[in-house]
């Protein structure tokens, strides 16, 4: 029985083939969320990475592949699919990816292979805890939480806060607790924290709880797909308090989604959006590129992230003069000041990049880029 | 808490328990009939309401016409699912059908994402539907008080044909004994199909009212509405279609009130109705309304 | 076959899969002996359904449940107090969870037990449910677990997961529980117990007829599959080296449930090989989710396409071939051998 099993295994992995590598590509995977809830996030930022590779697809004189493999918003699946990409793809440096449970699972592979990792739109601290091929172009969540709170303390004048968190989603509980911290050290007060599960569509509940507490602000560190729901049933109970979220509330469709109901709403995110008013010029060549290429499609910050990863890994083979991982991993931790689609990027000793934390309104049905906040810690 | 926000999450729980009764009413009607859990219940009320809101913004239907074409045709497709996935296995142990709904549940689910792609998208809602009553503090929406009244007068038009029409009649020897049906004359093929049709087009119509209350639309909607609604349906005692209607507004006060007189409780919201179902389950598994056997669909 | 020229054959068998496995570890690459890891845990778990569902008659959907007790548990004792102490930052871990150690051969096993213990007290009052509402009410279990998962942030570390599981499952290990496992069923099964399962499977009114107590072999057949389900779930933590609650949903369930009905209800050779052939099959389907490039021309891959493959695969199976790949067979070495014997 068992001789069988070993029989049909020996099979298979004849017929699986070999990987063919040849010295003159550099290959770059991709591992980003295709399917899955998350899809929406992965299949921006994949449009960035492919609109990189057409506008720079050599380096020291060899042809850059991109290979890219869905991850499926699953753990399991990320753990693959970078294991695919590693030992059959052969690929020397790997872009990835939305979502920081699904960067971490990919990047405990990476870490062993020796492969370097670059994220897109990870934003949990832990991604890059510890870690030495691992890196990213985007802040971490405790700058974000803060520069939120920040900004509704100081800048707005806003005392008391409510949040609505789900609880199912690493990311939201993250930024939740440091938008707490920060809130409350600056003298502001949290009064309420409300629980959901991602998926929920009713939260009615909830928020007629909060209503009833009258906080200035409510803090919704949601994906957009929730995050329209809530406000607009906050405006259907007739909240009035302002109401703030984080870079995951970024989606062109936000407006279209929320209608009414999203007006006033404000959010952190990463320095670049089409509305904003002096771009670099890395950043109007990516726009403009972008409005040739998808003619009715608005470009949006996590396509200028995955525009970035890819870039900022070709601008590391330059500078390492060889497109060997190690050497790739070395030049890339020595980035500074590298101009991207989201500003001058430097990666800093823990390998995050150092970015200022951008602000964005819906004014009068449009996203308005309001400026930049420096996070009180 | 005081009266206004109590009254506030009364409404509040009578609308989602309202659109909680329109999908177990479905469930209720193909399990009375056939024994079957009907898995793929929460893909068709997904369809139901892409099919509408792609005939309102791609053909540029009215609202109506769409409804009503989007109603028909994801009857269709019930009736499809049936011939293709249930027929074939009526003699066949009754989990055979179970599993096969849960591969159609899925299969549907995945059609759709690469479809429809898994991003989600924007529902368009009439003007007068975002305007809530005042009264003091408390706020109605149009669809709050629309919803309950759809859910009655659907449920008497049920309870219509199943004991006023030749159709009923054969369902309910269907659900007695299928194989004394078939010998007695009664066309059995023909009554589950219309069965499955009935069922469907009320997925459609709860996806079509779910979409309109909750504006956004994605191919993994209908998974947590569907089972809550089946336990609902499970609740009030399954193939009882008043039974049905009652579960799911129970359904829908026990989920809000609970949260709403104990906040810290929030994030264990999807697991209210599963504890709900495993002590109904426990204490009467015939449900409220499941003991009185001429009540059986 | 005499009884000691069978053993013989066994442990030839054992040693070629040992043989086989170590020119694997040497020879094969990371992503070939992921794959191979993968179809050793997916075989524990289509075991431990089979003999829940395949042997017993009783329709759990609550797999995944247990799987994520085992896995929860397995990683907590595996972790170092300084790794969770660096981990839970949402206010910190209990005392006892952030102090829990044990070695990896304990830590499976207590994940097993305890997957067990609550396969045991679920067991006791589900089990006496019919087939599709015991269905729906392991399901309804499973889905608890997660939510509590999700929420028991001083234990479970929420929804943020459980990171940097130290990567204890080798081939060794998952190959060797597999065995285990194959082992323990085969013995249960073989003996009287086995046979009153069946009875209980084919007919339980008869068998309560023959004076056998219905519930107890129930209960029991129960929580030995859960416990080799937490099994499954210990070894996959420690295979992918980070959890969090949102892996053990519904799809998990659906994919062991798939394995055992095309191996075939109530066959164990059918579990083995369809655990071997839906494992491949289901990284091979990336393929068609993939761009495919034919020279300059390029077809888009296309997003969720591998599960409406795999679905569409259960749909026609329970169709067309409802009794799976081997129907109700045994593999024995007598018929391999073409000699005449019991089966």
């Amino acid at each position: 029985m068992k001789r069988i099993i070993a029989l049909c295994m020996a099979m298979v992995f004849a017929f699986a083939g070999l990987a063919w590598s040849a010295d003159d590509t550099v290959r770059i995977g991709v591992f980003l969320p295709l399917t899955g809830q998350n899809a929406f996030g992965g299949q921006l930022e994949l449009e960035g990475v492919q609109l990189a590779n057409k506008e720079v697809n050599t380096v020291l004189g060899k042809k850059v592949e991109i290979v890219t493999v869905d991850n499926k918003s699953d753990k399991v699946e990320a753990a693959n699919a970078v294991k695919r990409l590693i030992e059959k793809d052969k690929v020397q440096a790997i872009i990835g990816t939305y979502g920081s449970s699904l960067a971490m699972a990919g990047g405990e592979v990476s870490e062993k292979a020796g492969i370097p990792q670059v994220g897109t739109s990870c934003t949990n601290p832990l991604v890059t805890a510890g870690k030495k091929y691992i890196f990213r172009v985007c802040f971490i969540d405790p700058l974000q939480g803060a520069g939120a709170a920040t900004y509704a303390y100081k800048t707005l004048g806003l005392k008391k806060a409510a949040m609505l968190v789900d609880v199912a989603n690493d990311y939201s509980v993250g930024l939740s607790n440091f938008f707490k911290k920060s809130f409350t050290k600056m003298g502001g007060q949290v009064v309420s924290t409300l629980n959901y599960q991602s998926g929920d569509q009713d939260f009615t509940a909830q928020l007629s709880k909060i209503i009833s507490e009258k906080p200035d602000v409510l803090f919704i560190p949601s994906y957009f797909a929730e995050g329209a729901i809530i406000m607009k049933q906050a405006k259907e109970l007739g909240a009035t308090f302002k109401i703030m979220g984080g870079d995951a509330m970024d989606n062109p469709e936000i407006t279209k989604i929320g209608g009414k109901a999203v007006e006033g709403f404000v959010q952190t995110t990463f320095p670049y959006d089409p509305s904003m008013k002096d771009m670099n010029a890395t950043a109007k060549k990516f726009t403009e590129e972008w409005k040739r290429t998808f003619l009715s499609k608005e470009p949006n910050v996590n396509a200028a992230l995955g525009y970035d990863a890819y870039m900022i890994i070709i601008d590391a083979i330059k500078r390492a003069g060889k497109a060997e991982p190690e050497a790739i991993t070395k030049a890339l931790a020595e980035t500074k000041g590298f101009m991207g689609v989201t500003g001058s990027t430097t990666i800093n000793e823990t390998h995050d990049a150092v970015k200022p934390i951008g602000l964005i309104e819906i004014k009068d049905g449009k996203k308005v880029y309001v400026g930049e906040v420096a996070p009180e810690l | 808490m005081n009266v206004e926000t109590f009254i506030q999450h009364a409404l509040n729980s009578l609308t989602l328990g309202s659109l909680y009764a329109l999908i177990a009413i479905g469930y209720t009607m193909v399990y009375g009939i056939l024994r079957l859990i009907n898995f793929a219940h929460s893909e068709i009320f997904m369809l139901g309401a892409y099919f509408v809101f792609w005939g309102v913004t791609l053909l540029a239907l009215p609202w109506p016409l769409a409804i009503a074409l989007s109603i028909a045709f994801t009857a269709g497709v019930g009736i499809m699912v049936d011939k293709v996935a249930y027929r074939p296995l009526r003699d066949a142990p009754r989990i055979s059908a179970l599993i096969s709904s849960i591969g159609v549940s899925f299969f549907l689910q995945n059609v759709a994402i690469v479809f429809f792609q898994a991003i989600p998208r924007a529902v368009y809602r009439p003007e007068w539907m975002e305007q809530p009553f005042i009264l003091g503090n408390v706020r109605i929406l149009p669809i709050t008080l629309f919803v309950p009244v759809l859910s009655v007068v659907l449920m008497l038009g049920l309870l219509y044909i199943v004991y006023r029409t030749k159709t009923g009649l054969g369902m309910r020897a269907i659900s007695k004994d299928i194989e004394t049906s078939y010998l007695m004359g009664v066309p059995v093929n023909r009554v589950i199909a219309i069965t499955f049709g009935i069922g469907s087009a009320l997925a459609a119509a709860s996806g079509i009212m779910w979409a309109l209350r909750y504006p956004q639309l994605q191919p993994i909607m209908g998974t947590i509405p569907g089972f809550k609604a089946f336990i609902a349906a499970v609740f009030g005692g399954i193939g009882s279609i008043h039974g049905a209607v009652v579960g799911g507004v129970i359904l829908g006060f026990i989920e809000i009130m609970t949260v709403a007189f104990f906040p810290d409780l929030a994030g264990y919201r999807d697991a209210f109705a599963f504890v709900l179902l495993i002590v109904v389950l426990m204490i009467k598994p015939t449900g409220l309304f499941g003991a009185r056997v001429e009540d059986k669909v | 076959m005499n009884k000691s020229a069978i053993f013989l054959l066994n442990i030839a068998a054992v040693s070629v899969l040992g043989l086989f496995l170590w020119w694997a570890e040497g020879s094969l690459d990371g992503y070939k002996i992921q794959i191979l890891n993968l179809i050793a845990v997916n075989i524990i778990l289509a075991l431990s359904l089979n003999l829940i569902y395949g042997f017993t008659g009783m329709f759990s959907l609550g797999h995944a449940g247990f799987m994520a007790i085992g896995a929860y548990v397995c990683s907590i004792l595996i972790l170092t107090p300084d790794q969770k102490d660096t981990m839970y930052i949402l206010g910190g871990a209990y005392e006892w969870v952030q102090n829990a150690q044990a070695p990896f051969l304990a830590a499976v096993v207590a994940g097993g037990l305890v997957a067990a213990v609550f396969g045991f007290i679920v067991g006791f009052p589900l089990l006496r449910l019919g087939d599709d509402y015991l269905g729906i009410a392991t399901l309804g279990f499973a889905e608890i677990v997660r939510v509590v998962a999700t929420n028991v942030s001083g234990i479970t570390n929420g929804s943020l997961g459980l990171k940097g599981i130290p990567a204890h499952a080798n081939l060794w290990w998952n190959f060797g529980w597999c065995l285990v496992t194959l082992y323990v069923i085969v013995r249960l099964l073989k003996c009287n117990t086995g046979s009153v399962l069946k009875a209980i499977r084919d007919d339980e009114i008869a068998a309560k007829a023959m004076g056998v107590n219905v519930f107890r072999y129930k209960l029991l057949s129960f929580t030995v599959g859960s416990f080799f389900a937490g099994i499954g779930g210990a070894l996959l933590a420690s295979l992918v080296t980070t959890i969090d609650p949102k892996m053990f949903l519904f799809t998990l369930t659906f994919n062991v449930l798939m394995i055992v009905v095309t191996g075939g209800l109530g066959s164990l050779t059918g579990s083995v090989l369809a655990g071997v052939g839906i494992t491949v099959l289901l990284e091979w389907l990336r393929v068609v989710e993939n761009p495919i490039s034919l020279g300059s021309f390029e077809v888009a891959g296309i997003p969720g396409m591998r599960m409406v493959v795999f679905s569409l695969a259960l749909i026609v199976i329970i169709l067309f071939r409802r009794e799976g790949l081997m129907g109700m067979r045994e593999f024995s070495w007598a018929r391999l051998l073409g000699k005449k014997g019991e089966r």
